[in-house]
């Protein structure tokens, strides 16, 4: 997207260009502020939190005493485990569920997409106190499949999937069904690879934001053993021992650390990843 | 296919995700719905059933009210902030100005980021006396100030955090809708005569009405389900000042532990968000038909 020339007869010129880059950057450096902010914080001695010399001594000493402070190898794990757990699961089921919307013409179809859909606007984020009585009765509280539960199903898998299955040309499918291919064996390998760039849009949009999550994660988990990484930092930086900030920095930026790296890394492919996911 | 092998196999395949489906969204919603009408059970009272009770004792909660008069504020506060700045932020970024892929990420990042994280960052911000904000006041001789302390202030900085957690995020939306827009657009209007500010009120703003709908609607949906920097910034306080409608229910279902009047509440907030979709339905599922 970045190589494409935009703004065409308006882009500005000259001493415009120059006014409109300025505030833009100005913006950018606010919206980095706080992350900088953090990262200035959590490399420097505690006396340093609020007082910014250059000369300051640099040190990783805040990040080795979060890391004692609290179980964070657990959390971090323990989130691992939940985002692939979920997003393993949400990619067999959407898959299916959206194959069966695209290319089935079965009874009640109609009414089962809108109960599908219907999960768009009753989140599961809401129904915190149903859902815990749910986990109650399967006696699964405090564990990491009881955090996943509620979001494997997921509306907004299956909707983009579905849109993405139905775009694929009934020849092609027909082309495979005559040589021999059963239906399963078509979507997988006619469907599922056509379909890789929105399974990527929907996988890291999907990651994000479980490894965000955290009124679920709060209130089902209460243990170390099943707590994510956000819930584990709010255990942390809540305590009331007075904990320096320049350790609660460096907490902070372990947590968002992978996530950070990763949208780093795949910065493009995130972006439009979130961009393929918003436009329905 | 025959019919009857058909209908089998679209519904085996559907069979997975309708039952958790069903098990977490559509019974709990209608269990909401009932136990909304039953009394919350104590150790010597089993629950009973108390009709609609519950919702007329939500009449008459003071912190429910202040709760939802919050929520509004908190939405008045930050869409139409975050919004136009989302504009903003996609006009330049779809300029040819100097970096754009770094100040497009840089407007972006905050989505990523964890807000139970940042909320975190922004506490010590607004920390009184060693916070950044008093730090940076002092030095212009401001008188000392408890930001999150204050009802009158701490709304207002739980606003701006979640204006910068989002701006970036509705950024992304309306950059895709500008970068599907024909150049030839802008060579007309320029052969015209159209100034850029012309040209942006009557060309691209309409052009954007479906995408600005459905950042609304998003937007809308965010305020009332946010509750992360309420649980680390303020738990509600001082005083229920920044109490919001979801963070309630959470106190209510699971500290006070009183869930028959939290599945009220919820059927509130439920009630709310059915309110959004449906006015979403009406405004653009209308125009756009996935078929």
């Amino acid at each position: 997207m970045s190589t494409l020339a935009q703004g065409g007869a308006y882009a500005p010129a000259g001493a415009g260009r120059a006014l409109e880059s300025a505030a833009a950057w100005l913006l950018a450096m606010l919206w980095l502020l706080p992350l900088i902010y953090a990262v200035w914080t959590a490399l420097h001695p505690s006396e340093f939190s609020t007082r910014f010399d250059l000369s300051a001594p640099l040190t990783l000493d805040n990040f080795v005493q979060a890391w004692n402070a609290a179980p964070f190898a657990r959390y971090f794990l323990n989130t691992f485990i939940l985002v692939t757990l979920i997003l393993g699961c949400q990619l067999v089921l959407c898959t299916l569920a959206a194959y069966a919307f695209a290319r089935f013409e079965f009874a009640g179809r109609e009414i089962a997409f809108a109960l599908v859909l219907a999960q768009l606007m009753i989140m599961p984020d809401v129904l915190i106190v149903e859902n815990y009585r749910t986990m109650t009765w399967l006696g699964l509280v405090d564990s990491i499949p009881a955090i996943a539960l509620p979001y494997i199903a997921s509306a907004f898998g299956i909707f983009l999937l579905r849109q993405a299955f139905k775009t694929v040309p009934r020849e092609l499918d027909d082309a495979a069904r005559v040589e021999g291919a059963g239906r399963m064996g078509v979507l997988w390998r006619l469907y599922v690879p056509l379909a890789r760039p929105v399974y990527l849009a929907y996988g890291l949009v999907s990651v994000s934001y479980h490894w965000n999550n955290f009124l679920w994660p709060l209130i089902i988990t209460n243990s170390v053993e099943a707590r994510p990484l956000t819930v584990g930092l709010q255990v942390f930086a809540s305590t009331d021992q007075g904990i320096e900030w320049s350790v609660i920095c460096a907490a902070t930026l372990m947590t968002s650390a992978p996530l950070l790296a990763a949208f780093l890394l795949f910065q493009r492919q995130f972006v439009q990843s979130f961009m393929r996911a918003g436009i329905r | 296919m025959r019919g009857f092998e058909r209908n089998i196999h679209g519904w085996l395949l559907l069979l997975p995700a309708m039952a958790l489906l069903v098990l977490f969204t559509h019974w709990p919603a209608l269990g909401t719905f009932i136990d909304s009408l039953w009394s919350t059970a104590r150790p010597r009272r089993p629950s009973a059933f108390i009709g609609l009770d519950q919702y007329r004792s939500m009449l008459a909660d003071p912190v429910l009210w202040k709760s939802v008069v919050n929520n509004l504020w908190f939405a008045f506060g930050t869409i139409p902030i975050s919004v136009a700045l989302a504009l903003l932020m996609a006009i330049w970024v779809n300029d040819r100005i100097a970096g754009r892929a770094a100040v497009r990420m840089a407007y972006f990042t905050p989505t990523v980021l964890p807000m139970i994280a940042v909320a975190n960052i922004w506490l010590f911000f607004y920390t009184p006396q060693y916070g950044l904000f008093e730090q940076v006041l002092a030095r212009f001789g401001a008188q000392p100030h408890n930001w999150l302390g204050t009802p009158d202030t701490a709304l207002a900085c739980v606003i701006v955090v979640a204006i910068w957690k989002e701006a970036g995020f509705f950024m992304i939306f309306y950059l895709a809708a500008l970068q599907q827009m024909s150049p030839t657009l802008a060579e007309a209007a320029a052969l015209e005569g159209a100034s850029r500010w012309t040209f942006l009120r009557r060309v691209q703003l309409p052009l954007l009405m479906p995408t600005t709908l459905f950042v609304l609607v998003n937007a809308v949906v965010n305020a009332f389900r946010s509750v992360d920097q309420i649980i680390v910034m303020t738990r509600g306080g001082p005083d229920n000042a920044t109490s919001l409608l979801l963070y309630y229910i959470y106190e209510v279902g699971f500290k006070y532990w009183d869930t028959g009047y939290a599945a009220a509440l919820t059927m509130l907030l439920l009630a709310a968000l059915a309110t959004v979709s449906l006015g979403q339905y009406f405004l653009l599922e209308r125009r756009i038909h996935y078929r």
